[in-house]
């Protein structure tokens, strides 16, 4: 019966909804802080913020072999 | 007949009342936190100047639109599929290709590499997901160990590998995502809540639990846990369809790219969508996001054939990366975090980095 149907999807969303409003949450400002904490932490070992050396770089551009 | 036992102030109404007034609170409740932006938190960071990237490896070979790519933790292999049905495993240093299947459909949309290196995953029109070990004899015929694991009743759009070769996860266009054992093709947990087709996935790191984030034609990013198949956050902000969503690097917030244009930030402690990448000028959808390690950057590759680098705290563009001439249709970072590779409808896909650190 699409009645209950209807009753039973909406009790869901009620349960679902009752659930997500009841959790706990901190201040953007406080979430924000630590986002940018983590980036400055991690910064030096980030090889896309440092570039890496040509020796180390495992796509540097491959050299073409020439006969002397 | 047994019916539910409906409590008398449980009627439709009562409840359809109750559910606006829920979530007018969520909206309350996150509304009271949102005491400040994140590019204001960011304001005395240093600013990220000049920024060029180079492409290193172009790898050439798919007949038709690449679709989908992931890097195997191995940091040189690549697995990318393509319209044409065709998989390819490169060796990124080499740009040689190691493997090749042919799937018995077209629209290959998703594939991903094993933990293990030991095989790969992909699907699309075919409503499956199935995985593949690569063999080390090249002349084995791939497709004949071929293992279906996944079944949905719309195209397979995304899969990951969970932290073992043991277990996957897949989305679709039947609005559901799901997770499979690959041994047994069992099916372990299904998660609903998407009104519309599933477009992306990503997993939380792993340090993070259990976890996993969606995005959809419904406009909606959910985040679930694995275990008990519940929605425990969603996060309705976008304009149009969710192509793609990565999770930040510490695991507390996660990145989207949708149709609107836009990439968008979302914090998982707050609640909230903290940050918007977006331009004017910039008008087509983004359909693949990535961080850099640390994730101050975000890769955003674009229907405009371009790839935009954000500063993620700031909220502002450092570089525009043009080199591919259709739309930009995947993006990932490699596992080490020193490049980045980039597959598109132009049939190609092309590995970045950063150049040379002088001194």
């Amino acid at each position: 019966m699409s009645g209950s149907s209807n009753l039973v999807a909406m009790k869901k969303i009620v349960q679902q909804l009752r659930f997500e409003a009841s959790i706990n949450r901190v201040k953007v400002s406080q979430a924000a802080a630590d986002l940018q904490q983590f980036c400055m932490q991690n910064a030096l070992q980030d090889p896309l913020l440092t570039g890496v050396s040509s020796s180390t770089n495992p796509f540097r551009p491959q050299k073409v072999c020439s006969f002397l | 007949m047994a019916t539910q036992e409906v409590q008398p102030n449980e009627t439709l109404t009562n409840l359809k009342a109750e559910s606006d007034t829920l979530k007018t609170k969520l909206e309350d409740e996150r509304a009271k936190l949102h005491d400040v932006e994140l590019h204001q938190v960011a304001e005395k960071v240093d600013g990220l100047g000049q920024f060029i990237m180079k492409t290193r490896r172009t790898l050439k070979g798919h007949g038709n639109k690449v679709l989908c790519m992931d890097w195997c933790k191995d940091k040189r292999r690549i697995v990318s599929s393509s319209q044409d049905g065709k998989v390819i495993v490169w060796d990124a240093f080499t740009t040689n290709k190691e493997h090749a299947v042919t799937m018995p459909c077209t629209w290959v949309m998703a594939c991903a590499y094993a933990p293990s290196g030991c095989a790969v995953a992909c699907g699309g029109l075919d409503n499956k997901c199935s995985v593949y070990p690569l063999s080390l004899d090249k002349n084995e015929n791939l497709a004949a160990k071929k293992k279906s694991v996944a079944m949905h009743t719309n195209y397979l759009s995304a899969c990951s590998f969970t932290n073992s070769d043991m277990q996957i996860l897949t989305s679709s266009g039947d609005g559901t995502c799901a997770l499979w054992d690959v041994e047994s093709g069992q099916l372990l947990q299904s998660f609903h809540g998407h009104a519309a087709d599933v477009l992306c996935l990503d997993l939380a790191p792993s340090e993070t639990g259990n976890t996993f984030v969606s995005g959809g034609c419904d406009k909606k990013a959910n985040v679930w846990d694995m275990r008990s198949g519940q929605c425990i956050q969603s996060f309705e902000t976008h304009e149009s369809d969710i192509n793609s969503v990565r999770y930040y690097p510490s695991g507390d917030a996660f990145a989207s790219g949708s149709d609107d244009a836009t990439c968008r930030l979302y914090d998982l402690r707050a609640d909230r969508e903290v940050a918007i990448y977006s331009k004017e000028s910039i008008i087509f959808g983004a359909s693949s996001v990535d961080f850099s390690l640390s994730g101050r950057l975000l890769f955003g590759g674009y229907n405009d054939y371009t790839i935009n680098v954000w500063d993620v705290l700031k909220g502002t563009r450092v570089s525009i990366l043009f080199g591919h001439e259709n739309r930009v249709s995947t993006l990932r970072l490699s596992p080490d975090g020193t490049a980045f590779c980039s597959g598109s409808w132009d049939h190609t896909l092309r590995v970045r980095d950063r150049g040379y650190h002088l001194g």
